[in-house]
């Protein structure tokens, strides 16, 4: 089994016509034929996209339209920041169960807007701003890199893009391989928290392990020690490893990713390792062993 | 992005918030004409810098005084004689380097006779995904500590993003804050203005600390800090001109230019990474093996060969820079497209320092073999240990 998307799904592409949306269509095609079904472009409805294999994807004027003609349960946008939101809240409408949304640069009072429209609809959001996610040899839905995975065990659950690949391509190293990987996104308001994703890992019976990567900024780590700590006493418990990137940046930065910034007296490494460990997550100081700690975890 | 006081009273003033009469001052032949607008008989003269703690900082120049980098005036003379101390001078606050930052802007301001001091915020609270006000009776000091030390003394009040502050919101807010009669009829119409700008212009952040109870029994905002959400600044040009580059690391404004999310830092090893988490874990594990990072800085997933070379040079820049470490995992981008830049920026910029590259993902075997051909002085790395225990023991060794 796997978590959210699987061989199944079938993807809607909103922005497919652009560059990015052109390329990721591409290799997601390539990456066991992942069924990109349909792209979306106000102005060139009824119009055909031509992929590099030669598939002809046909671009419908909504991701309504779009959803209705193929029967498409699942959305990816690569539309650019000034229209994310309205392109997210075209997909809400639309009813489409899971929407993820790459693009980076999101105003975040767009996404307050989202998120109120979100939490009365159908459709569960992963991202803005985030690699997306993908089920080894199944489906790939955004811009992580198909080749470093294998299936196997491991579910991934990250903030950040890269750390994910790393997160990934070590447990390949490692033999262990993943069930899947979800990019939640490194932005302070987004669709889905690690909380969601966890509960999906725990309730999949081939997630075995997991590993969790967070970042500096906010509070949510220590949201996802806590509901750990309350499914331990139910029972439910995984092997887990987890990272923190930024215990060495500076307070009050935004570093990179929107959602990372230590302010307000909030946010900082320490406590998110503090609150993880106390929830007996095995915190890798190094990014470089996320895989091998695994490894010496499952041999307890 | 961050603005001065007084242009986030000239912003919050635009919405109908109560702010005190002021003029910004640019050089000391301005203060004469500023003051003569003021009606006196107290006047505030207040150093505009982007950091906080000025009240409490100390100049460095000794002709600046003992006080501090807001001063209160009893007369026009002592207006000018503040001005001159202050203008140009160095300030150091808890939020500035040792160095401090040269004061190049004044804002002299009408006084107000203090009652009670408040502390007021609105943000966008991450964990509902809403702006939320943050309101305290103890104003004036840092709301950390207050936090910390009391925190029943602070109210957090999530505001539905469908309807507004409400009635019941600000009934709510005007409890916390004990603000009765005038103060209290005063906050029921300042918390929706507040909230308007804060919407309306994208800001991150809006903290006025103090909001103050005057003797006259009405509300003011007397400080206000306010950032911008840099995302959102493609719809507010109006924001965008009140930036002040001065403010700004020059590495930074450069690194803006082309894109790159670049932060200067106190370490010696220079650090180039895709993507903000790695970039940040890069910096972690540079620390973890005894060694201190020079910046954060991210390429972003679609950088080319030119913007490699621009981030390079940016952090060459440093002059405390004594290695540099380049860890690539490539997603998006391609390995032989960092190697291209790499090489084009050792070379024009004749690198004198130790270079590690890590690179891995797409094209990874093309762009070890354009590095290891190149002919230059670059140690490959396997992993990121592996590239974080060389850069440090090439730094070391030096």
């Amino acid at each position: 089994m796997s978590i959210l998307i699987d061989k199944n799904t079938k993807v809607i592409v909103q922005g497919l016509t652009g560059n990015t949306g052109s390329f990721h269509t591409n290799q997601a095609l390539e990456y066991y034929g992942t069924q990109m079904v349909a792209g979306t472009h106000p102005k060139k409805a009824g119009q055909k996209w031509t992929a590099d294999n030669g598939a002809e994807l046909p671009i419908f004027a909504t991701a309504g339209e779009a959803a209705e003609a193929t029967g498409a349960n699942a959305s990816v946008i690569y539309v650019p920041p000034a229209g994310a939101a309205a392109a997210i809240e075209e997909a809400i409408d639309a009813e489409i169960p899971l929407i993820v949304c790459i693009t980076e640069g999101v105003p975040v009072l767009d996404m307050v807007r989202v998120k109120a429209k979100l939490e009365k609809s159908k459709s569960r959001l992963i991202g803005p701003n985030c690699p997306g996610l993908l089920t080894p040899e199944e489906c790939k839905i955004g811009i992580m890199p198909g080749k470093i995975f294998q299936k196997g065990s491991v579910g991934v659950v990250s903030r950040s893009g890269t750390l994910t690949y790393e997160a990934v391509y070590q447990t390949s190293q490692a033999g262990l391989g993943q069930t899947s990987a979800v990019g939640i996104g490194g932005d302070p308001v987004k669709g889905t928290e690690f909380i969601d994703v966890l509960e999906m890992y725990l309730a999949d019976e081939e997630t075995k392990s997991i590993i969790m990567i967070g970042e500096i900024g906010g509070s949510a780590e220590e949201e996802a020690a806590q509901f750990l700590i309350d499914e331990a006493k139910k029972g439910r418990k995984k092997p887990m490893v987890g990272f923190i990137a930024g215990r060495t940046a500076p307070k009050g930065r935004t570093m990179g990713h929107a959602g990372a910034i230590v302010s307000g007296g909030q946010g900082d490494a320490e406590s998110k390792i503090a609150a993880m460990e106390e929830a007996g997550i095995r915190v890798s100081p190094s990014p470089a062993r996320l895989g091998t700690t695994m490894v010496e975890v499952l041999k307890g | 992005m961050n603005i001065h006081e007084y242009q986030a009273k000239a912003v919050l003033k635009s919405f109908g918030a109560p702010v005190a009469e002021g003029v910004p001052v640019l050089s000391l032949d301005d203060v004469q004409k500023a003051v003569d607008t003021l009606p006196g008989p107290l006047w505030v003269v207040k150093s505009q810098i982007h950091a906080g703690g000025r009240g409490k900082g100390k100049f460095v120049e000794p002709e600046a005084g003992e006080k501090g980098g807001v001063r209160l005036a009893f007369s026009k003379e002592e207006v000018l004689e503040n001005a001159k101390a202050m203008l140009g001078h160095h300030l150091v606050t808890a939020q500035t380097s040792a160095e401090g930052k040269q004061v190049n802007r004044l804002y002299i301001e009408d006084g107000a006779d203090i009652d009670r001091e408040l502390y007021l915020s609105l943000l966008v609270d991450r964990a509902t995904g809403r702006p939320a006000f943050v309101a305290s009776t103890e104003g004036g000091m840092d709301i950390e500590d207050v936090a910390h030390e009391t925190p029943e003394k602070i109210l957090t009040l999530p505001i539905d993003p469908m309807a507004g502050v409400t009635e019941d919101d600000a009934a709510k807010l005007c409890d916390a804050l004990k603000l009765e009669g005038d103060a209290r009829a005063d906050g029921m119409k300042l918390f929706p203005i507040l909230y308007k700008a804060f919407t309306e212009k994208d800001m991150s952040m809006l903290e006025i600390n103090p909001l103050i109870v005057m003797e006259n029994g009405h509300l003011r905002v007397l400080d206000a800090k306010v950032s911008f959400d840099g995302n959102a600044l493609f719809r507010h040009p109006d924001i965008v001109e009140l930036r002040d580059t001065t403010e700004e690391d020059e590495k930074e404004i450069e690194a803006s230019e082309w894109d790159l999310a670049y932060i200067a830092l106190d370490g010696t090893i220079g650090c180039m990474v895709n993507g903000a988490g790695l970039a940040m874990a890069t910096m972690d594990i540079i620390k973890l093996y005894g060694e201190e990072p020079a910046n954060f800085c991210d390429v972003g997933g679609g950088a080319n060969e030119e913007k490699v070379a621009a981030a390079f040079k940016i952090i060459m820049k440093d002059p405390n820079v004594k290695g540099i470490l380049v860890n690539i995992f490539g997603g998006i981008m391609k390995c032989d497209v960092i190697a291209e830049g790499v090489i084009a920026a050792v070379k024009e910029t004749n690198l004198a320092v130790p270079l590690v590259v890590r690179l891995e993902g797409t094209n990874v075997e093309m762009g070890k073999k354009i590095i290891a051909e190149s002919g230059l002085n670059v140690i490959p790395a396997d992993d990121l240990d592996d590239a974080a225990q060389k850069i440090v023991n090439a730094v070391k060794g030096a």
